[in-house]
Formats: structure tokens, C-alpha cells, sequence
């Protein structure tokens, strides 16, 4: 056999018992989910609303509301992540995965100025002094393409546009060179031309760091630019996977075809 | 000019709405819109796009007057100074305007069952029906929307995205309006039913040869639907032309890099965008660039750009404002 991927989930279900403990108003948010990323490697997940993408980025996080039940196994680096103490899940999330969320706006801290909320990670992870892990947070604000970084580090987040506070995200997933990027939906609050930059830059960051990318979103234009790998998600479950290609050209399933049919296109001259 | 034959139902000319803004602890104003013009014809669709900032939902609340405008008019056939009207004028031509929102629950009162939010434009808006005639017009425009005679006693939040969506579409047509404005009525929406609800609109365009103003960031929602298209950046009017016209050929550097930014569905073309076709972001309506609004982005900037504002002007069946638009 190959060696274990980077990340490994194998039967993973979560569900949601109702409130007064009878079968009738539980949710099973997933249902038997194996999923592999390797290292490097960009695996997209696409599906509607309810279809239990995010539940599996907020399962690997553990972020999971405490009411879940969670079963089957996460392993990332051979290591579990379910029902791993606190902790030693800190120890990784943060610094060996990052997460991108959806809307910058309420993942950053209105309260603080850019520079330390991006500093704050190498500090935390890396055991930087402040001056270090402040001038490499002025780096990334470059790397990520913020146009005067020395200026934009000293404001708060409101003071962005949407683009640049997803390019703050951004950074921030970077900062302390995480080997498994998460992204939920990471370019559906932007403009179409902003969202084109966001994905040009996800692509160069992933060309640089060599990190691999789980990226969730319920738009096939967005994973067929990034991704190598797509599954298809639906009722909690995983309904095909397939090399990126494969899926968009000869789509097994029914609903992926549904799923592909109902995708608006652009008709655009050759 | 040559105009078409028939005069437009809707005419629009140099419309300008601006709002007081504090910035910086000084009362400023904030230039949303600025000298917009167009027509609506009867039964056509016209796509309004460009990003957030550009003043898409400012013009569409404009022209129903739920915003002030202060500066050009706005003509409804037979010669309405829409911009003019007050009071019971207004009142009487509301009816021929409506409006879709973007979120189909959030635009209904959450303790009004369907049936009386479905029966209020009428009990404002035509007095002269009875009761019995209000309750019929309320079963068959539900049903044309594709919804149920049983959902009239529910309350807006037992109904998904899809259906709620529906029925804002047969709220609006309840008065049987004769120019519907749609705000984004597709985004909220997962992909499947979006399709579901583009259909119905198709349909309910040629059944009822509405006139539709359908503002959109969804391209391929607005090429689907539209007759024509016209293209805002910073509230001011960069490209106006027919949907196929525009698609095929647009003509200003905004428009080409809108549709050049679409994400596409297919890994084979989808692979080959390593670069976005646009940097930077839309500029401030506080702090506006002169001359041409978007030279600080356009990738084909020359001096006269910043010096000169250009006009719209025919190119090719198109209307454009750009000082290169005839060499691009």
C-alpha cells in the first residue's frame, strides 16, 4: 500500500440529536465520508446549501457546536483528530492548518489593528519576539500583493475593502507555513473581478508554500481554475470524487450531471 | 440620433442621486450615481451590471422613487415626469412599477401569512376590487409562480429560499405591473434553483411581456435573460448594447475584463487563468478619479483618460464611453 495522505477521513458522520433526545427532529449532518487530501494537493468540494461541506472543515478544526456527535476517524499526519485533547489540537490548528473563512469581516478581530492580529500568529506558533514576528507579518502583507503594507498594517479591519480582508486571510492561513490550507467558500462574498484575483493569488500561494488546499464552495467555476481533485457532496455524503478533469468532462454520478447541468455558463466567442 | 419608431416606455436621462455622507467628521457628499441615461422599451429586459459600489441598486431605487434623485428626468409613457410626481400621483403609478428583492424571505413580513402579503399591493394599489376578485388574482398568480393554494396560511419562514423567492415574483406582478425591477434576484440562491427561478422569469416575460430591469452580478444569469445590457462602474454609464452584441464583442475595457473575470466550468479553459484580468479594486465614491472614472484599473490608460470624462457615444451598435473605444 502507498503511504497515508496528508490527510486521511474515513467514515466520518456527524450528527445532531434533537433537543428532547427523539429520533424525529435529529440531523445527520454527514454520513460515512472518506476523504483523502496528499500533501500539495488541492481537493475542491462542491455541493448546495446543507450538503455538509462545511461540517467537514469544522470537524477537522474540531470546531464542531458542542452538541455533535461525531463519528469515524480524522488523520492528519497519522495523527487523530477526533477527540483530540484541545491541547495538542491547538498545537496544530492555527500553525500546521489553517483555515480560510468565508467572510473576513467576522473572522477578524474588529478590535485589532492588522499588524497584530498577523503577528499574533508567529508569536503564538513560532515563538517570535514581537519585532520578528511583526516584520514578518509586513512580508506577507506583501507576498499577498496589499499595496502599502507599512500603512495598511496600522489600520483596523473596517477600513479594508472585502478583497483586501480576504487577502488578510490569506496571510494570515500563511503566516505560520500550515502544510493543509481549509477554505470555506473563500471568494463568494467578493465581485467577480475581485474573486479572479483572489484565485490568481490562492494559486501563486499554493505554487509558493506548497501547501495543500481543501477548498469548499458551491460554485464549479472556482474549483475547476484550482483544483486537482474534486468531490461532489450531497445529503452529508460524498457522491463522487475524481480527478478535476474527469469530473467535468465524464461525470459518473447523476447529480453531479444535474449539478453541472444547472451551472450557468458564459457563451463567449472562441 | 435616430431613435426606434415607437417611444421607449421608459425613459431616462442624466439621472443623478447623491448622498450626504460624514467623513472624516465633515458632512460630504457622496456622488452614487451621476448622469445616467437610458431606455426601457416595452416587453424588453435590460441587464444593469458592474460591481458592488457601482450604483446598481441606487438606480433601481431611484426610478421607483424610494430614493431622492437630484439631478435629471425620468419619463413614463405617456409623458410622466416620474421624478415630479407627489402624493396621490405617485401613489396611482406605483402600480405600474414593482420591485423583486434579492432576499425573497427578508422582503416579507415574518407574521403576515402569504395570502395577506399576497392580497396587500392590491388592497393599496386597486381599491376598486372586491374581496372576492382580490382572492382570485391571489390563487392564480400563485399558481402561475408555481406555488400551492394550500401555502396561503403559512408564514414566511415555512418556505425555503426558492419558493420565498417566488413569491416576492408574484407579489410584484399582483398589480399587474408593467415595468418589474429586479435587485439581484438570483444570488442568494444554490445553483439548482436558480435555474428553477431564471425559468420562471423567461416565462413570465413572454406571457406577460414585462418590462424588466434585471440588475445582476450573475453574467450568465444577465445573458440568459437580458435583450440589452448596460454597464455601471462608479455610478457612471460605461457600456450600453444589445446582450448579444455585448457578449460577443464588448466594447470597454470594463465590460471585457467583467467577462473575461466570470469563473468558467471547465478545467480546460479555466487552467489557463494564472493572472486575474484586473487589479485593483473599485475606487472610492467619495474620492472619484477625474476624467474617466476607471482609468486607475483600465490596462489601456492613456493621458487624455485622466484629463477628459468621455461620453457615451455609437460604435458598431453599441454605446461606449471610451476615448479608444473604436482602436480596442
Amino acid at each position: 500500500m502507498s503511504t497515508e495522505a496528508l490527510l486521511q477521513i474515513r467514515s466520518l458522520s456527524v450528527h445532531y440529536p434533537a433537543a428532547n433526545g427523539r429520533a424525529a427532529g435529529a440531523v445527520q449532518a454527514l454520513c460515512g465520508v472518506d476523504v483523502d487530501v496528499a500533501a500539495g494537493e488541492c481537493l475542491g468540494l462542491v455541493g448546495e446549501s446543507g450538503s455538509g461541506k462545511t461540517a467537514i472543515l469544522l470537524s477537522i478544526l474540531g470546531l464542531l457546536p458542542p452538541n455533535a456527535r461525531l463519528g469515524g476517524s480524522i488523520r492528519f499526519r497519522g495523527s487523530e483528530l477526533a477527540g483530540m485533547p484541545l491541547k495538542r489540537l491547538n498545537e496544530i490548528r492555527g500553525s500546521r492548518i489553517a483555515m480560510i473563512f468565508q467572510d473576513p469581516m467576522s473572522a477578524l478581530n474588529p478590535y485589532m489593528r492588522i499588524i497584530d492580529q498577523l503577528s499574533e500568529v508567529p508569536r503564538v506558533h513560532g515563538g517570535l519576539s514581537r519585532r520578528a514576528a511583526e516584520q514578518r507579518a509586513l512580508e506577507l502583507l506583501e507576498a499577498v500583493h496589499i499595496g502599502e503594507p507599512q500603512r495598511r498594517a496600522r489600520q483596523y479591519p473596517h477600513e479594508l475593502s472585502g478583497g483586501m480582508r480576504q487577502r488578510i486571510m490569506i496571510a494570515m492561513a500563511l503566516i505560520a507555513e500550515p502544510e493543509l490550507i481549509l477554505a470555506d467558500e473563500p471568494t463568494t462574498a467578493l465581485d467577480v473581478t475581485v474573486q479572479a484575483q483572489i484565485l490568481a493569488l490562492l494559486q501563486e500561494m499554493r505554487g509558493r508554500t506548497g501547501a495543500a488546499l481543501l477548498l469548499v464552495t458551491h460554485d464549479l467555476g472556482v474549483v475547476a481554475q484550482l483544483a486537482d481533485r474534486i468531490g461532489v457532496m450531497r445529503h452529508g455524503q460524498v457522491v463522487e470524487q475524481a480527478d478535476c478533469l474527469a469530473l467535468y468532462e465524464h461525470p459518473q454520478h447523476e447529480y453531479t450531471r444535474s449539478l453541472l447541468a444547472a451551472m450557468p455558463r458564459l457563451r463567449l466567442p472562441a | 440620433m435616430i431613435s426606434p419608431a415607437p417611444a421607449p416606455l421608459l425613459e431616462t436621462r442624466n439621472l443623478g442621486v447623491s448622498y450626504a455622507v460624514r467623513h472624516a467628521g465633515r458632512l460630504v457628499r457622496l456622488r452614487a450615481l451621476d448622469a445616467v441615461s437610458f431606455d426601457l422599451a416595452r416587453a424588453e429586459t435590460l441587464g444593469i451590471v458592474g460591481e458592488s459600489g457601482s450604483g446598481k441598486s441606487t438606480l433601481a431605487r431611484a426610478l421607483l422613487r424610494l430614493i431622492p434623485a437630484d439631478a435629471g428626468t425620468v419619463r413614463l409613457q405617456p409623458g410622466i415626469d416620474l421624478m415630479g410626481l407627489r402624493g396621490a400621483a405617485l401613489r396611482s403609478v406605483r402600480s405600474r412599477l414593482q420591485m423583486i428583492f434579492q432576499d425573497g424571505v427578508a422582503a416579507l413580513d415574518p407574521r403576515q401569512r402569504i395570502g395577506e402579503a399576497l392580497e396587500e399591493p392590491l388592497v393599496v394599489l386597486k381599491p376598486q376590487l372586491t374581496e372576492p376578485q382580490r382572492r382570485e388574482r391571489v390563487r392564480s398568480l400563485l399558481e402561475r409562480v408555481g406555488l400551492e393554494t394550500g401555502h396561503l396560511d403559512r408564514f414566511p419562514h415555512q418556505f425555503s429560499g426558492g419558493q420565498a423567492q417566488r413569491i416576492g415574483i408574484a407579489r410584484a406582478l399582483m398589480v399587474e405591473p408593467e415595468i418589474v425591477v429586479c435587485d439581484e434576484p438570483l444570488s442568494s440562491l444554490d445553483v439548482s434553483i436558480k435555474a428553477q427561478i431564471t425559468a420562471l422569469l423567461r416565462q413570465l416575460q413572454q406571457d406577460l411581456q414585462l418590462s424588466m430591469l434585471f440588475i445582476a452580478h450573475d453574467l450568465p444569469a444577465v445573458q440568459q435573460l437580458c435583450d440589452r445590457v448596460l454597464v455601471l462602474y462608479l455610478g457612471r454609464v460605461m457600456e450600453i448594447a444589445p446582450s448579444a452584441a455585448l457578449f460577443d464583442r464588448p466594447r470597454h475595457p470594463y465590460t471585457r475584463a467583467l467577462l473575461q473575470s466570470v469563473p468558467i466550468p471547465d478545467p480546460r479553459v479555466a487552467r489557463d487563468r494564472r493572472t486575474a484580468p484586473l487589479a485593483g479594486e473599485i475606487p472610492s465614491s467619495l474620492a472619484p478619479p477625474s476624467g474617466c472614472v476607471f482609468r486607475t484599473r483600465c490596462p489601456f490608460v492613456i493621458d487624455r483618460c485622466a484629463k477628459e470624462v468621455p461620453v457615451l457615444r455609437y460604435i458598431g451598435g453599441a454605446e461606449v464611453a471610451c476615448h479608444r473605444a473604436e482602436e480596442l
